[in-house]
């Protein structure tokens, strides 16, 4: 059973004075995402990912369409106990304390009385904020209301959860820790959707992304199937000065640092470069078959995306 | 259910008790009452009387003003920081939010007006230096004070749930202005024609009528208060308080929090 | 979205059937206490506190207290009530926070003077409130035209009266005929004519509707007045003529060669009895005629004659 079908969501808000003009924040969206996976949802800021997280959450009503998560239609209000959300640049109230906001919510999604202390102070420390549990949010910086978010998103041992720009506002270090964070929650068998515009972010961690552009879906997929459907190209380094003429006249794009010398070639002509070098006695130290990045695979559907609209326009 | 709403109510009364405005408007109203009992000195005989008008007045406007500052932060405020995604995607309806929300907001007006009530008594003490029976009667004016800070609650609860922090705060002390003069509004309704009274007799049953709740110049003057009147403020103002909730609830039921 | 419905339908249930509710017990509030908050005025020290509380909107407190007023007066005269001694306080109140508001001074002055039921019985109030609006209102000659009105009617102080329509007619644009009343006052106070004029001018002037029937209600007692004393003359010669009492108002008719049978305003015959009286069919209906009355029914009672 998939985590969550999105079948055809759709919002249309009106603006204006009047509010009579219609502006279109998500076309009809269909989506899937898999059990146990850990899917990445790219976008450029005001593409349309926060409003496809409010309207999954309810915060905000679909113009048209419905879905489903765990099974269940999207309204129904024990989907809520199952899932947990961490809203973009999160606020929270800012006169209780972390532990006092943890319990609060605890309270609210139903966590046993007996099993909330325990599971609240587990939960501190997972993000790390154990040791300033008794200070008042108010002076809590972003990286630490950051992890607050995601402590009250993890609290109820959710079977899903949904990060809207988890690393926003975090440094390295941070960052590092909720990758990890996200790791170990695939690991336990839980489901993340997560938004982000930072891609690298989503290359290390997806198992799976989604592009949108404008409201509208522009791809999805594996991350392999995505950045392989390019031309694959191969690099080559080796050790020299100077980059010998045979291979200069295969037309191969080259860069010397140093002693080294780094070459990209298409990867039919890999033979024909190795056999010159070889010829030429060069020291041949790496050959790596080059994955088109998931930005260029990203910027190219965007381009497509900008191109379309406007010989459409 | 009822549990989700009592851990609302319960966090919505931490939240004004620990909003230092509240502590300011509280002194405020006690230093008024202290003033009182300077002001009285002035004319002996009516010192008693200087003292249960001001005082009385104190606590009804103060605790006015506490229930709109700390009302429209119920639903404004959450919505405008944003403090309220986490909580409504927590399995909490959106009317159980309203309703706890609502409670919480009652409960801290009453504790409130306990708190001011000690001040006006301390002071009827002070200059009295002994309690009468008659006395009891300013604790029927204080009982009718709490349910017009009911009435207000849901009010600014009600503008909350459509409409900005400053506007809702606007509105709600508009329509305790409109409302202590209700009556006037049906006699004048009372004398209009046509459409005029209509639209005149619609509004003065909209708004709430805050007339039969103000007796504090009468128990000052020891006038005793029907239980007839007990009863029936009690009922209006509960059916006041739900008319506007339910208002309230389905508004926010149907709003897109963007 | 079942849910969703399902909140909405019970929401609305509640707001439609707690509005009613509301509704119902303000309805019952009201009953219980009529005129409660009026009561209120009684307390207060006095205009000057309202108006300091007014915080400077005295305009509008001024229309609210005046609503009150007029609301005041017209429940109870509409029950026929003995005492109205709130109606002083509030037209105080009215005119100290409004001092222009010339409507007030024109109500005081027709309600505030005559005796229960017909108004408040407290002519001295009337003629403060008066002498506070001129004082106020120095160029308005209708204030004056009221408080002679009062001297006139309840006080029968014809001196005053006249004396009062004299400064009057001394203002700038004050109406003509002022001046002719004053003179008047000195030799014609108890003329029919006088009181007509008198009262037809406050009839037309005024954009009171209480006040407007007032000054109907008088100007029908007049004419009652005027046809009973026709009428009694005519009786009084025939008996000079033939030596007996007619024995009908039909003979009487005849006789005198009256022109047809006399009605009063309502269009009711008058009556003559066995005793020669002209008498009106219901009393009740002319308050304050002074004629036509049958014996031993109450006349309306004026300050200089005798208490009944």
């Amino acid at each position: 059973m998939p985590a969550i079908e999105i079948l055809g969501l759709e919002k249309t808000y009106m603006v204006g004075f009047w509010r009579k003009r219609p502006k279109c924040a998500l076309s009809p969206l269909q989506l899937t995402v898999e059990d146990g996976e850990i899917f990445g949802f790219l976008g450029p800021n005001g593409a349309g990912k926060t409003t496809t997280l409010k309207l999954l959450m309810g915060l905000v009503f679909p113009t048209a369409g419905t879905a489903r998560i765990l099974g269940r239609e999207w309204t129904d209000p024990s989907v809520k106990a199952q899932i947990g959300f961490l809203p973009e640049q999160p606020y929270f109230y800012d006169y209780l304390t972390a532990h006092e906001l943890l319990e609060y919510y605890g309270q609210l999604s139903g966590v046993p009385a007996k099993q909330r202390k325990p599971r609240v102070e587990q939960v501190l420390q997972q993000v790390g904020l154990r040791d300033v549990q008794g200070v008042q949010l108010r002076k809590f910086s972003k990286g630490m209301l950051q992890r607050v978010g995601i402590a009250q998103a993890i609290l109820h041992n959710p079977r899903l959860v949904f990060f809207d720009e988890p690393m926003s506002g975090l440094d390295p270090m941070g960052r590092r820790e909720v990758r990890d964070l996200m790791e170990q929650l695939k690991h336990e068998g839980k489901t993340v959707f997560f938004s982000t515009h930072i891609l690298s972010d989503a290359e290390a961690l997806c198992d799976r992304v989604a592009i949108i552009h404008k409201g509208e879906l522009r791809g999805v997929g594996a991350i392999e199937d995505l950045t392989s459907s390019v031309q694959g190209k191969v690099e080559v380094i080796w050790q020299g000065s100077q980059v010998p003429a045979s291979v200069k006249a295969l037309g191969a794009e080259c860069h010397v640092t140093g002693d080294r010398v780094r070459a990209i070639i298409d990867e039919h002509q890999q033979d024909a470069v190795i056999d010159a070098l070889r010829r030429e006695r060069q020291h041949l130290i790496a050959i790596t078959p080059v994955r088109t990045s998931l930005e260029a695979y990203f910027v190219e559907k965007l381009r497509r995306a900008e191109t379309t609209a406007g010989s459409t326009a | 259910m009822r549990t989700r709403i009592a851990y609302i109510a319960s966090n919505t009364f931490r939240e004004a008790v620990r909003d230092r405005v509240l502590y300011n408007l509280i002194a405020f109203a006690l230093l008024l009452s202290g003033a009182a009992i300077l002001v009285g000195q002035i004319s002996i005989e009516i010192e008693k009387l200087v003292v249960i008008n001001l005082g009385l007045t104190a606590v009804s406007l103060f605790g006015v003003v506490i229930a709109i500052f700390i009302g429209i932060g119920l639903v404004s405020k959450e919505i405008e920081k944003r403090t309220l995604y986490t909580v409504l995607s927590r399995p909490v309806r959106r009317w159980e939010f309203i309703v706890g929300k609502f409670f919480g907001l009652a409960g801290t007006l009453v504790v409130n007006t306990f708190f001011m009530a000690i001040g006006v008594f301390a002071a009827l003490f002070y200059i009295s230096h002994k309690f009468v029976p008659a006395d009891a009667l300013i604790l029927v004016a204080l009982y009718f004070i709490v349910l017009e800070f009911l009435i207000i609650c849901s009010l600014a609860l009600l503008f909350s749930s459509f409409s900005s922090p400053l506007l809702s705060a606007v509105f709600a002390f508009s329509l305790f202005v409109i409302g202590s003069f209700a009556e006037d509004l049906r006699n004048f309704a009372g004398m209009a024609h046509g459409f005029t009274r209509w639209l005149a007799t619609g509004a003065a049953y909209l708004v709430p009528n805050f007339s039969a709740f103000n007796v504090i110049s009468s128990i000052a003057h020891e006038q005793p208060v029907a239980a007839q009147l007990v009863l029936q403020n009690t009922l209006y103002a509960l059916f006041y308080a739900i008319m506007a909730l339910s208002g309230a609830v389905l508004i926010f039921e149907y709003r897109d929090l963007k | 979205m079942k849910h969703r419905e399902k909140i909405s339908i019970i929401a609305g249930a509640c707001l439609v059937l707690s509005l009613a509710a509301s509704s119902f017990v303000l309805h019952r509030v009201d009953q219980l206490r009529p005129q409660a908050p009026l009561d209120e005025v009684l307390f207060l020290s006095s205009p000057k506190v309202i108006k300091r509380a007014s915080l400077g909107y005295d305009g509008l407190m001024a229309c609210i207290y005046w609503t009150r007023a007029v609301q005041y007066f017209g429940y109870r005269h509409h029950y026929e009530a003995s005492s109205y001694n709130l109606l002083a306080p509030l037209l105080e109140i009215t005119t100290h926070l409004d001092p222009h508001l010339v409507v007030a001074y024109e109500f005081g002055s027709s309600f505030l003077a005559p005796k229960p039921p017909f108004g408040a019985g407290q002519p001295k109030s009337a003629i403060d409130l008066m002498e506070y609006g001129i004082q106020n209102n120095p160029d308005n000659w209708r204030l004056y035209y009221d408080l002679g009105f009062v001297y006139y009617t309840e006080l029968k102080d014809y001196k005053k009266a006249a004396e009062t329509f004299a400064r009057g007619s001394l203002v700038p644009n004050a109406h003509p005929f002022l001046k002719v009343i004053a003179a008047q006052m000195a030799s014609h106070a108890g003329d029919y004519e006088t009181a007509w004029t008198l009262w037809s001018e406050t009839y037309k002037n005024t954009q009171d509707k209480l006040i407007k029937q007032n000054a109907f209600d008088h100007l029908r007692a007049l004419r009652v007045d005027q046809d009973v004393d026709h009428l009694q003359a005519a009786v009084t010669r025939f008996g000079e003529r033939t030596g007996r009492l007619p024995a009908s108002m039909a003979e009487l008719v005849a006789a005198e060669g009256l022109p047809g049978t006399p009605v009063d305003p309502d269009g009711h015959p008058y009556k003559l009895t066995p005793e020669g009286r002209i008498e009106v069919r219901e009393p009740k209906d002319f308050p304050f005629a002074t004629k036509g009355l049958p014996p031993g029914y109450k006349p309306l009672p004026t300050f200089d004659s005798p208490q009944p």
